[in-house]
């Protein structure tokens, strides 16, 4: 049986998954990627490996993506994140049209062509507002663990609004709601809320299709999901772990010779 | 990039323009646009140089942000233009690959380019108390129209009393023919050679066509720059016929919208030739081809008015989209990159909408990048390479 692997090396993350020769998901990986994105990389890799026992020879292609994907030694080729979530995201709803991923430092909506391969895409510009970077460091001010930001802001009762321009600007302002007294829940909620408007933009330009589906890291969190679905008015699919996304579709293109 | 062999002609050219204007005792020095009708200057021998074309240096040498930085110490805002910003620091610094520019003895500014000019040349001209003449080109929102070149050429008769005024000489039209007649070759034999990026595989890469550019821009109107450019298309003439490309292996082919990003020239030609993309005409360089195009030998002020108006980024929004849906089809483009340049808002305003119709009227996929032309502050190799990396990628996919 021969394997193959994707790895998405990102900002905040590596992740790698391990596919079958039928696409089937046999591991994956998620690791923080710290100061060494080649290790990460890596490490990520021989996580999944382990979780499969399997070996390195098993695997007959790796395809790389994420920002240090031409970092990554153990890859044969490597595709942008823009592909890759395409392709993933296909894989678990075959009739995405329009797919939203926030990542650590980029957002983006892409649209789909009904071949699972990419028609248009459009990115955040040079700020990291709205991105997951942008998320962590709102719960690193609110002292709240990022995971729980959106449960958090699902607790809110008293809607306050927030400046979504700039993470630096956006930061000061949640210290200064704080020192006000505002509840972490509202203010928790006015931060995923600025991440929604925000991203709406990027889906707006590319196009929202029927079927809607986002990944990546923040995509776990449901209150910007829930937010961003009423800003739409569209349901917002998400698969089961969102942030394997970019890495699953990179194992796929592997899997059809894209290595 | 391509070396071509008339490369170090053109160095040599642009040496001695600098040169002469450092240390001309006879010819007074007039800073200029880059869309200024100096064919007016070079009849009356006043030397025109161009700032921007300084801060395009600036920005390939990799010095732009140290006199930008200057520039922003003394109080000028980071939004302004960056051409502008390098200027006014090197100015200030005397800093940069040539010390600054000679000091300037006149100011012709048309804003034909952009409405900053008059803003950044009023600052120069109390700097310096020197004259400044502003020609006013109006936005041509629907076309040329009989208003607006008759406008246009009221100015120009108003340049030519105000330049013998300024000299003191009487105005020679058997010399201005002669600079028109320089002027018209010189874009006629650029024109020529941009067309020929229409070949498979293209001899030259717009890479190539940015640096090329400078003669056009400084010299137009004199006989140097005239033969200059009928060396160039020569030599890119035979590549083209034998069908050597500027790149390897090109499989993609794209335009390139707006001004380079200077100071990432090499690494942008670099990364686009691994990737078998070759960049096969710009909007940018197609500017100064365009010149030549509405001369007419017996009213020469009414041709140069119609040229001067004409520039691409002084006609309205549906005519540049129409414009680069007919460029896609006659070089045969895999697709198009939209350079969004923090500096220069009025090529930059409208890009999405631009994209949008520009795919539909042509199919080819569009990607636009977050850049600027002089400012690295502004631009991120990792976020831009991830763009038209999958630009390239989606091109691949349209096969």
């Amino acid at each position: 049986m021969s394997y193959f692997a994707g790895i998405d090396v990102g900002s905040l993350t590596a992740d790698a998954v391990l596919i079958d020769e039928t696409s089937n998901i046999i591991s994956y990986a998620i690791l923080p990627t710290g100061h060494d994105s080649q290790k990460a990389g890596t490490m990520a890799f021989r996580t999944a490996l382990e979780q499969a026992g399997a070996l390195e020879v098993d695997v007959a292609g790796v395809v790389s993506t994420g920002y240090s994907r031409g970092r990554v030694e153990e890859a044969g080729n490597s595709k942008t994140e823009i592909s890759c979530h395409a392709r993933g995201a296909f894989y678990y709803f075959p009739e995405v049209g329009t797919i939203i991923d926030i990542g650590g430092q980029d957002s983006k909506a892409i649209r789909v062509r009904p071949d699972g391969r990419v028609l248009d895409f459009a990115m955040n510009d040079k700020c990291a507002a709205g991105t997951g970077r942008f998320l962590e460091v709102m719960a690193g001010a609110l002292n709240a663990p990022l995971e729980m930001m959106g449960k958090l802001a699902l607790e809110s009762t008293v809607e306050i609004t927030i400046s979504s321009t700039c993470t630096v600007f956006t930061e000061s302002e949640v210290v200064s709601l704080i020192s006000q007294g505002r509840k972490p829940p509202d203010i928790a909620s006015a931060i995923c809320r600025a991440i929604a408007n925000r991203t709406s933009g990027l889906a707006t330009r590319v196009g929202v299709a029927d079927t809607v589906v986002m990944t990546g890291g923040v995509a776990k969190n449901r209150a910007v999901v829930k937010m961003l679905s009423e800003k739409l008015g569209h349901i917002i699919m998400v698969p089961e772990e969102p942030q394997i996304i970019g890495a699953l579709g990179a194992a796929i293109i592997a899997r059809e010779g894209g290595s | 990039m391509t070396e071509f062999q008339a490369a170090s002609k053109m160095r040599e050219l642009m040496t001695e323009y600098y040169i002469e204007a450092k240390t001309t005792k006879e010819k007074p020095i007039a800073w200029v646009t880059s869309g200024a009708p100096v064919e007016f200057l070079y009849t009356m021998d006043v030397l025109p140089i161009y700032p921007e074309n300084h801060s395009a240096m600036c920005g390939a040498a990799h010095k732009s942000l140290e006199l930008i930085e200057a520039a922003e110490a003394v109080g000028f805002s980071p939004d302004i233009c960056s051409y502008a910003r390098t200027d006014f620091g090197a100015d200030m610094t005397k800093g940069g690959p040539i010390q600054g520019l000679p000091a300037p003895d006149m100011l012709l500014c048309s804003t034909n380019i952009c409405k900053t000019v008059i803003k950044w040349y009023e600052v120069v001209a109390r700097n310096y108390n020197v004259p400044l003449f502003i020609v006013d080109t109006p936005f041509m929102h629907d076309g040329l129209t009989r208003d607006l070149i008759d406008y246009t050429t009221t100015q120009f008769k108003n340049l030519e009393e105000f330049l013998t005024g300024f000299t003191g000489r009487s105005f020679d039209l058997d010399r201005f023919e002669e600079v028109l007649k320089f002027s018209l070759e010189a874009a006629n034999y650029w024109k020529k050679i941009l067309q020929l990026g229409k070949t498979k595989p293209s001899p030259f890469n717009s890479q190539d066509t940015f640096i090329h550019l400078a003669p056009i821009v400084t010299l137009r109107g004199t006989q140097k720059c005239a033969d200059y450019y009928k060396i160039l298309y020569e030599e890119i003439r035979d590549l083209a016929a034998k069908k050597v490309g500027s790149i390897p292996k090109e499989k993609y082919r794209t335009l390139w919208d707006n001004l380079p990003i200077w100071f990432k020239l090499r690494r942008l030609a670099e990364f686009f030739e691994d990737k078998k993309c070759a960049l096969v005409v710009a909007t940018y360089t197609n500017s100064w081809g365009g010149l030549g195009d509405d001369y007419d030998p017996k009213n020469p002020y009414e041709g140069l008015a119609k040229a001067y108006l004409s520039v691409y980024i002084n006609s309205g929004f549906e005519h540049r989209i129409n414009y680069l849906a007919s460029l896609i089809d006659e070089y045969s483009l895999t697709g198009f990159i939209l350079h969004s340049d923090r500096s220069c808002k009025p090529y930059s305003i409208g890009m999405y909408r631009m994209q949008e119709e520009v795919t539909r009227l042509t199919g080819k996929p569009g990607v636009i990048i977050e850049g600027d032309m002089c400012d690295p502050r502004v631009y991120s190799d990792a976020q831009t390479e991830t763009r038209l990396e999958a630009f390239i990628e989606s091109m691949e996919d349209s096969e």
